[in-house]
């Protein structure tokens, strides 16, 4: 069973890496031909929020913590190198570092004021200083975000191999290498005796201090590690987007994270990697039936919500929340036999 | 009412807390009027047997009270069918008065008997007023006491360690209060202090690991040393001094 | 001076939209520990009732169209409060995290829907020529919708806590936030109060969106979520559960951020009052008026 499963994984990673080269239809997925960098470019943002809701579920999935203000984590990632690419001009390399030091400073910083709370007062501080982000960057402090506007990359700052839509397939690969790499990390970590005793707390975190170990430091761990996946999640995302864009710092978008991991499951890492890329996917695709002609033809109640992307998903989310608890996972899971 | 069968029936009541099997089937009778004590050392379930009759923890089996069963009542109806229950930590509404405690217990459509609670208990109309809260631990047992004794409709009192943690003197008037209140109805009494449990109770239910280890006349247990060794365990050597 | 004067107005008027969101959020989680992310969604539609039902009678005075705006605001908040309550939180009661999660979606759905019917861009609200003058208090110039909300806050808070401290179900809810279980153990079944609060906060809300388009002269889909987010900040400053405490942090948030806001730099304001909220929090777990919660 599992040779199988990792058999299956395997040729599902082979075909994801082969797939700007295969230039077949799937009429009714995508509009386009599976080569086409429209099509790569949804896919790689697909795996971007992948990643993401990998990250989050790492935190809310494994060591119980209910953030809600995850999305600063990937918009500190986004911001920091599209503002040391463009604004500083710095170079690639020193771009990299800069916002590796930032991804691991912030939420340290944070994150140590934020574990003084648990449960729905934790969640509330951290909503607190998302929106502090946010509003930061709409401010435009020193002309530094950009404000409402965004923050778009010049092309200059990037290697050419990096820039312009006939290399998009080279920004799919880099995506999907970042979900590939950030899987791996976070499975290791929960797998660890570190990752053991963040699901123990999840589960009582009384009884693991009882034990002599400090959950704080342990929770201070997962909070760091979860966002420095975010944050190289927000790099990736720059690149894909040739910019920063300021949706990335509100609330709304931590809400949507957590329809994510709700969608696709909690506490399994590969559930919240699928819901993140349905989420992504479905979205896009509700956008276009958004625009398709034959919705105008229906009268207004009808039309109104099905052409809003966002009333489907919270729909979708709702109906989850009330009758499949577990999201696609533990649907997975309910089907298959009794896992040892 | 059926003067011949039992107020109160419990049948097989199986409690699980998490993972913990709490209570095993466990089955007793409680007769109509009197004090019933329910006894046995710390942790074996008394507590839990109490709020599983009341349906505060999820509980499976059977329990009825006269002709109603109760197990798959909601707590509030549980209590409606004349069940009044005073916690072990008292659990009065600290920010509200003493009052307001009072008023919030009384139910709707039943007798209330503010008479009786008043005669026991002088003190909480005096401080009628005061916030619960800053009670001493004596009077915020009254206050509990009497939110179970306020409503005539109430058939049977389930009552948790009232003694525990008072004052001699206190303790004194609190078996008073309980003495006149089982002249009106019946009450279940889970007690440590088995001096004042020999003094209040008629019939003995003896709770051990979860199951029912005894059950029968008090005077029966207690006054078998052996018996009372095995069931009560060096609870009772305590209660011998 | 009249600046001053000026801003500690506008502040309170800010304050009292807070605190219209927050008393309910307060009392919701002091009571059911529920975290209500749809509080904001209560607000949009009370906002948006109170546009449509005025704009529904084009004839009708100003006045009246205005009342008509403010009633249509707190029933479509109380309505719709209610109703989320009964359908999506009751089923879910022995889920904390998945009610906080139906709220959510709850949040996701309205405003979508709301964003859908209305446009994203704000509406006017055509208020009476009274609310639209000023009134001159101490060298300042006040706009009296402004006046009005503060004042409309305070009769709130007036109404809430007499209904508090007077009423049968008052007294249930400010039992249930201590001790929930007690109650039912006391033949007590808080299920109703838990629907009379959402509906209650609801109302509130509703009435809190149709005032702030008086304060702002504009509605539009967004605000209600940084309505809500203060909101939070307000409840868990003032000490989740506390009518009271929420309205003085609503009013001291209100205003702190007013003033930093214009004598410090745009935004500052916002800044200082989630800075306000970490030191409270860490010096005071409880916030203003709560002890340590658990």
């Amino acid at each position: 069973m599992r040779g199988r499963t990792l058999l299956i994984a395997a040729a599902v990673l082979a075909l994801l890496v082969a797939l700007p080269w295969i230039g077949v239809p799937i009429p009714g997925l995508f509009e386009r031909s599976l080569d086409a960098p429209g099509t790569l470019n949804v896919l790689a943002l697909c795996f971007v929020f992948g990643t993401l809701a990998l990250s989050y579920d790492l935190l809310f999935g494994y060591v119980g913590l209910l953030s809600f203000g995850h999305a600063l984590y990937f918009a500190n990632g986004a911001y920091v190198f599209a503002i040391a690419l463009t604004r500083w001009h710095v170079g690639l390399p020193a771009a990299l570092a800069l916002t590796a030091l930032a991804a691991f400073l912030l939420p340290l910083a944070l994150g140590a004021i934020c574990l003084r709370m648990r449960d729905i007062p934790f969640a509330m501080v951290t909503l607190a200083f998302a929106e502090a982000g946010s509003i930061l960057v709409m401010q435009n402090p020193l002309g530094l975000t950009g404000g409402e506007e965004g923050l778009a990359l010049s092309a200059d700052a990037l290697p050419a191999a990096l820039v312009g839509v006939p290399n998009t397939h080279n920004l799919y690969w880099i995506a999907l290498a970042l979900l590939i790499v950030a899987y791996a990390v976070a499975r290791r970590a929960v797998d660890s005796p570190a990752g053991h005793v963040w699901q123990a707390i999840r589960e009582n975190e009384r009884r693991v201090a009882v034990l002599g170990l400090n959950p704080y430091g342990f929770k201070l761990g997962a909070f760091v590690l979860s966002a420095m996946i975010a944050a190289a999640a927000g790099v990736v995302y720059v690149l894909l987007q040739g910019g920063a864009n300021p949706q990335i710092t509100t609330s709304g978008f931590t809400l949507a994270l957590l329809v994510m991991v709700v969608l696709g499951g909690v506490g399994t890492l590969w559930g919240a990697v699928l819901g993140g890329i349905v989420y992504e996917y479905l979205d896009f695709r509700l956008v276009a039936l958004a625009n398709a002609p034959v919705l105008q033809a229906f009268p207004a109640v009808v039309r109104i919500p099905l052409s809003e992307p966002l009333f489907l998903l919270g729909l979708l989310f709702i109906v989850l929340v009330l009758f499949v608890p577990g999201g696609f996972g533990g649907l997975v899971r309910r089907r298959a036999p009794a896992a040892p | 009412m059926n003067a011949a069968g039992p107020l109160l029936a419990v049948r097989g009541l199986n409690v699980h807390i998490g993972e913990s099997h709490i209570l095993h089937g466990v089955s007793f009778d409680v007769r109509a009027g009197g004090i019933t004590g329910l006894l046995g050392r710390n942790g074996v379930g008394k507590t839990t047997t109490l709020r599983g009759i009341l349906g505060l923890v999820p509980r499976s089996g059977s329990v009825r009270l006269g002709e109603t069963e109760l197990v798959g009542l909601p707590v509030h109806a549980v209590v409606r069918q004349g069940v009044g229950y005073v916690p072990e930590d008292r659990d009065v509404f600290s920010g509200l008065t003493v009052t307001e405690n009072l008023r919030l217990a009384e139910r709707q459509g039943s007798v209330l008997r503010y008479d009786l609670v008043y005669e026991l208990f002088p003190e909480l109309k005096a401080r009628g007023s005061q916030r619960a809260g800053t009670l001493s631990g004596g009077q915020q047992q009254m206050v509990a006491l009497a939110r179970a004794l306020l409503n005539a409709d109430n058939r049977i009192l389930l009552i948790d360690e009232p003694t525990k943690g008072l004052a001699p003197l206190v303790v004194r008037n609190v078996v008073d209060a309980l003495r006149r209140a089982a002249e009106v109805v019946t009450i279940v009494l889970v007690e440590q202090n088995l001096r004042v449990a020999h003094r209040l109770v008629r019939d003995v239910i003896v709770l051990d690991q979860g199951r029912v280890s005894f059950t029968g006349d008090v005077d029966a247990l207690m006054n078998d040393p052996e018996l009372a060794r095995k069931h009560l365990g060096l609870v009772a050597a305590g209660a011998a001094h | 001076m009249s600046d001053v004067v000026l801003l500690l107005i506008t502040g309170l008027g800010l304050g009292a939209l807070y605190f219209l969101v927050a008393a309910g959020l307060s009392l919701i989680w002091g009571l059911m520990r529920v975290l209500n992310f749809a509080h904001g969604a209560f607000f949009t539609v009370g906002a948006y009732a109170g546009w449509t039902a005025s704009t529904a009678l084009p004839s009708a005075s100003p006045w009246l169209s205005w009342s008509i705006s403010l009633v249509a605001g707190i029933a479509a908040g109380g309505v719709f409060a209610t109703l989320t309550e009964v359908v999506l939180i009751r089923p879910l009661y022995a889920r904390p995290v998945g009610q906080v999660l139906v709220t959510v979606g709850v949040s996701l759905c309205a405003l979508a829907l709301v964003e859908g019917t209305y446009g994203n861009d704000p509406k006017q609200i055509l208020l009476p020529d009274a609310l639209t003058g000023t009134t001159t208090i101490l060298g300042a110039a006040i706009t009296n919708a402004r006046l009005l909300v503060i004042f409309a806050a305070a009769l709130v808070l007036v109404l809430l806590l007499l209904f508090l401290s007077r009423t049968r179900y008052g007294l249930i809810v400010r039992a249930g936030v201590e001790n929930r279980a007690m109650v039912e153990a006391l033949g007590i079944d808080v299920q109703r109060a838990f629907t009379l609060v959402f509906a209650i906060g609801g109302m509130a809300a509703g009435l809190g969106g149709v005032l702030a388009g008086a304060y702002y002269g504009t509605i539009d889909p967004s605000r209600g979520t940084s309505m809500l987010i203060f909101a939070f900040i307000v409840t868990v400053i003032g000490g989740l559960g506390s009518i009271g405490g929420s309205a003085v942090a609503a009013v001291l948030v209100g205003v702190l951020q007013q003033f930093l806001n214009f004598y410090a730099a745009a935004g500052v304001g916002d800044f200082a009052v989630v800075a306000l909220l970490a030191v409270v929090l860490l010096v005071r777990p409880g916030g203003i008026a709560g002890s340590a919660p658990t």
